[in-house]
């Protein structure tokens, strides 16, 4: 591995009762690259993210990121080292306007070391990032009621707060889910913007087709447990995947 | 039959459209528009001790400040944090025992209890509800009403200061226009550093905070700390009226734990218009004095009271102040449908 590993997962695993969400996995990120996690429903995906970012305690295993163990780091203290997520089922702040849901993430300590201690113009920056991932200026979408906004905006409203803070780490969860074939285009190609850009990716997603064209590598999971990982072809290929997305033979 | 098909038409007025920009401040009309109500507000409260009949109801006002400052906290917790604290009576309780130990037994006068007690009032209070901060919805208001029981006992079974009897013979001001000008310009200073504290940055996580609670924290930002620092706010302004109110009467007693400081400050909030700031401190000044009034029937007044205030829930869940609101900004009218 000539490319420098920025996140470190090892061994990590979590129980809800006797259900084994998530089943001793490792895994490791290289800086730049697009690392999609794939795998059927209720296999653990969401809550590895979760692990990862602190929302959830882990039951054991640790976290790196850039050799630094973020293990027992809460939520806030992750997000402000830089590793940002976006959450599945979205949460912006729906009684305000677009923009000022962007107020809150520039507002945080991350985002004003960024900017060298004084952001100017807050609104005008937050308009700015919006029209990065896709609001129209002109059509004054920045300006409209969080709550009135369609499904694909708000996916990208969630990705403009991760980059609010200006992340190394973005990881997303099912940010195609919900979406048109043409809203996923070029959601596609704002993932690859965000790429050349250097922020590393994790993309936790149903939609393999889309997800083929940007991982760099897939990492499959099924009943908490990692059960393959390797470059996409390769990795549909192997009997394991396609039994747990197909189901077993019987008899 | 024609008039049955009726529906109220509103608009915005065109006035309104214009006020949030540089064109406020383009025409005498546009900043009369901007003023008056506030002015109205502001002239309206100054002038009301001096309009007042009798002695009776200039007491009665500066009580009445104190549960309007207690709903102008509540309503600052819950409609622009999302923390429901029932802890008026904490605050005032707190607040009421440290001015009246600090004068007391250090023998400072008011003018340096009150501030003492706001600072390092609020400070108690805040480390009391620190822990349990993360909790959300009812616990923190369970929490918040079980302390004030729990102070009231130990001071109870402990006869620390004063137990059941209290600390009397305390430092009063000089006469009665400080009474009421204090808590008036305090009411004044309080709403109007709110409004302005809501819509700073700090305000606008904070109702992130009340929206979505773990965006906020997915963006860095500790939210126990920004509840804190809300906490700590809502406490202080809490803590002067406690101060406030031990030096009106001279006496700090357990009844300043007394329920009534929790529960009224959210009459006076349903009332005057949940989530305005204003509308709770309107209520407080139509609340309390319609209490004394009732005073005459009794016990019975209660029963008015419950009815006034159910009668808002079901009728006017809005409040007052943002009917008034309506009023002002939209023109109404009929039209045929």
């Amino acid at each position: 591995m000539s490319k420098e590993t920025i996140l470190r997962v090892r061994e990590v695993s979590k129980s809800f009762g006797g259900v084994k969400a998530v089943d001793n996995v490792s895994f490791d990120l290289a800086k730049g690259e697009i690392l999609g996690i794939i795998g059927p429903n209720g296999s653990g995906k969401t809550t590895l993210i979760n692990l990862i970012t602190g929302f959830v305690k882990k039951d054991s295993g640790e976290v790196f990121f850039k050799d630094r163990n973020i293990s027992k780091l809460p939520p806030h203290r992750i997000a402000d080292l830089g590793v940002t997520r976006t959450f599945q089922i979205m949460r912006p702040y729906y009684t305000l306007p677009a923009f000022k849901n962007l107020i809150v993430p520039l507002y945080s300590p991350r985002a004003r070391r960024g900017a060298g201690g004084g952001l100017g113009d807050r609104d005008a920056v937050a308009i700015d990032l919006l029209e990065e991932v896709g609001f129209e200026r002109d059509a004054h979408v920045p300006y409209k009621l969080a709550s009135t906004l369609p499904l694909g905006y708000l996916k990208r409203l969630e990705l403009s707060r991760c980059l609010a803070l200006k992340p190394e780490v973005v990881i997303g969860d099912e940010v195609f889910s919900g979406l048109s074939m043409a809203e996923i285009a070029s959601m596609v190609r704002l993932m690859e913007k965000l790429q050349m850009r250097g922020i590393t990716l994790i993309m936790v997603e149903h939609r393999l087709r889309e997800l083929f064209m940007l991982a760099n590598r897939v990492m499959v999971m099924n009943f908490g447990k990692k059960i393959a990982e390797g470059v996409p072809g390769e990795v549909m290929g192997s009997k394991e995947v396609r039994e747990a997305y197909l189901g077993t033979e019987e008899g | 039959m024609e008039s049955t098909a009726r529906r109220k038409e509103r608009l915005d007025r065109g006035i309104k459209v214009r006020t949030s920009g540089i064109y406020s401040v383009s025409s005498l009309r546009e900043i009369a528009y901007l003023v008056v109500p506030r002015a109205v507000l502001i002239l309206g409260l100054l002038i009301l001790p001096l309009v007042l009949p009798n002695r009776y109801w200039q007491r009665v006002i500066c009580r009445t400040g104190v549960i309007a400052l207690l709903a102008l906290g509540f309503d600052f917790l819950a409609d622009y944090v999302g923390i429901i604290s029932l802890g008026g009576a904490l605050f005032i309780g707190v607040g009421g025992y440290v001015a009246g130990v600090s004068n007391a037994w250090l023998g400072l006068p008011p003018a340096l209890t009150i501030p003492i007690a706001t600072l390092v009032g609020a400070v108690i209070c805040t480390l009391l509800l620190l822990p349990c901060l993360p909790l959300r919805g009812i616990y923190f208001a369970i929490i918040t009403l079980m302390y004030p029981l729990v102070l009231h006992r130990i001071i109870e079974a402990l006869h620390i200061f004063g137990g059941t009897e209290g600390i009397s013979g305390l430092a009063t001001f000089p006469n009665i226009w400080v009474d009421q000008y204090l808590v008036i310009v305090v009411i004044l200073v309080a709403l109007f550093g709110l409004r302005r504290l809501v819509n700073e940055d700090i305000g606008l996580v904070l109702h992130g905070i009340k929206d979505n609670d773990q965006a906020v924290r997915a963006s860095g930002m500790n939210i126990t700390w920004y509840k804190a620092r809300a906490v700590f706010i809502t406490a202080a302004i809490g803590c002067f009226a406690g101060a406030y109110l031990t030096h009106l009467y001279g006496l700090v007693g357990i009844s300043m734990f007394s329920l009534d400081f929790s529960i009224l400050p959210i009459a006076a909030f349903v009332v005057g218009g949940p989530g305005t700031l204003v509308g709770p401190v309107l209520g407080a000044f139509i609340l309390t004095p319609l209490t004394e009034v009732l005073r005459e029937i009794g016990t019975l007044r209660i029963v008015v009271y419950c009815l006034v205030l159910v009668a808002f829930i079901v009728f006017k869940p809005e409040g007052l102040m943002k009917y008034f609101q309506r009023k002002y900004h939209q023109f109404e009218r009929w039209i045929k449908v």
